[in-house]
């Protein structure tokens, strides 16, 4: 289940980031506060043009517009994450996956552990028989945080943009200081993610790529030789 | 490799037979309640569903956020839109004394109302945020007349569902289910920050939807369908927004 959540999560964040992507181009400015426009000095622009006309941008052309399937895909995926989301973590709390494989050990919860594991990292060492077989506390700590932290941060932004569910919930979007800033909040922590899946895949990449993608497509643990 | 056993293969098909059971049950009960959008066909189809049947049951009441007046925006964006047509022009020249609303479809008493008479109705202001889904927005104070006052003013029928709404611009329209059309905050708007609605920003009336994205605020309506299915009115998509690639329902 782990496994089958983790997939179709990868599904729904490649969607959700490249319609994201195109929904930025048809505004790629940013604001703080409630309100922001052509008419409003933006917090920082993105320098590409953009599929507006009514944009200034420092190019003489126009993008394509690819805003409607872009956002019908971009909810579809996003409800997609939701639900993967929801059964994962009932999943989670159920068989003890959390508690097991993500909570750091006791031990571990220091800033001395941390800095020991991105040491070891770097200079390649070869992991313990431990790590081998688990998350080391750096790992544990950094999929806490994408879990708990920016996954529910990135849904909460994107509703906070939702002028029907503000209507129902409006400290969603007041707790934030405005629509706006959840906006910008929103693009911050798709960056956030980003890095999280650059880095994810690089490790990937430094323990074994194809060992380590056969053991999340099937579930079997990786061999010493495939190591 | 984990072997498929047979237990495996059995919980497998459990939860397959209860997957499709559930997607046919939730398809029936969102039929059952006008959970389906116009445009719930094609691989988006159950994304929309979700999104509108999700906002639908959460809150079909709750009130779009009003600002205080501190907040009103300076200079509003303009979108710019088509340059006006001759009939469009015509009327602005008269000052739009003879722009007529018609209001026909599943209602007692068809028929039309000038400005005049909507502005003789109760009026209603409200200080709310436009936001496109491009993702700028603004806020302005707009006044008007009340949708579900006009709609009982001329008796809606029981099994209307939909209130279809037409620009005098042709290929630009747009509808409503009646929770949005009944909305309290739902406005045939005329005026704009204290004073008359300026064209560019959709005068003389414009369809002001407070819970829904910019394009569903329609500018320069001129005729309500009052209707129990999308299917026989125009493309049957509920909007001009699907055929041009955009969702019906804009609540999000």
């Amino acid at each position: 289940m782990v496994r089958v959540t983790h997939w179709l999560t990868v599904i729904a964040f490649f969607a959700l980031l490249i319609t994201g992507m195109e929904i930025v181009i048809s505004h790629p400015r940013f604001y703080w506060g409630e309100v922001g426009n052509v008419m409003v000095e933006p917090a920082f622009t993105i320098p590409i043009p953009s599929s507006r006309g009514s944009v200034p941008t420092a190019y003489k052309f126009e993008m394509p517009d690819e805003n409607g399937w872009s956002r019908y895909l971009h909810f579809e995926a996003a409800w997609l994450l939701l639900l993967t989301g929801l059964v994962y973590a009932l999943y989670s709390l159920g068989t003890g996956h959390f508690r097991r494989d993500l909570v750091p050990a006791r031990g571990e919860r220091s800033w001395r552990t941390y800095r020991n594991v991105v040491r070891r990292t770097l200079r390649r060492e070869r992991p313990d028989a431990a790590e081998a077989r688990s998350y080391n506390a750096v790992q544990r700590a950094t999929y806490l945080v994408v879990i708990f932290g920016f996954i529910p941060l990135v849904i909460w932004t994107g509703l906070a943009m939702s002028p029907a569910f503000t209507a129902v919930m409006p400290w969603t979007v007041e707790a934030l200081g405005g629509r706006q800033t959840a906006r910008t909040l929103h693009f911050f922590v798709s960056w956030a993610l980003v890095l999280f899946v650059v880095v994810h895949v690089a490790m990937i990449s430094m323990a074994g790529f194809r060992s380590r993608m056969r053991t999340m497509l099937t579930g079997r643990a990786a061999t010493r030789e495939d190591a | 490799m984990n072997p498929l056993t047979r237990r495996r293969f059995m919980t497998a098909a459990i939860a397959a037979t209860a997957g499709v059971a559930g997607v046919a049950v939730a398809d029936r009960l969102a039929r059952r309640y006008g959970l389906l959008p116009p445009d719930d066909g094609g691989i988006y189809g159950p994304g929309e569903t979700l999104t509108y049947a999700a906002q639908r049951i959460l809150g079909r009441h709750s009130l779009a956020r009003e600002f205080p007046r501190s907040m009103i925006s300076a200079s509003p964006f303009l979108n710019p839109v088509a340059p006006p047509t001759d009939a469009f022009k015509r009327s602005q020249a008269n000052g739009f004394a003879d722009w007529r609303l018609a209001v026909d479809g599943m209602v007692a008493h068809p028929g039309s109302f000038s400005l005049a008479d909507l502005k003789r109705m109760d009026t209603r202001s409200q200080i709310t945020e436009v936001a496109c889904e491009e993702g700028w927005s603004y806020i302005a104070e707009w006044i008007g007349t009340p949708l579900p006052d006009v709609l009982r003013e001329v008796g809606v029928q029981p099994q209307a569902r939909y209130v279809a709404y037409f620009s005098i611009e042709h290929d630009w329209w747009d509808s409503m289910d009646m929770g949005d059309a009944l909305h309290p905050q739902t406005l045939l708007t005329w005026g704009m920050n204290d004073g008359d609605l300026p064209v560019g920003f959709g005068g003389p009336l414009r369809m002001r939807v407070p819970r829904q994205l910019g394009y569903k605020n329609v500018k320069y309506i001129t005729r309500l369908t009052v209707t129990d299915s999308m299917k026989g009115i125009r493309d049957g998509l509920g909007s001009a927004a699907p055929a041009g690639g955009y969702s019906w329902y804009a609540g999000i």
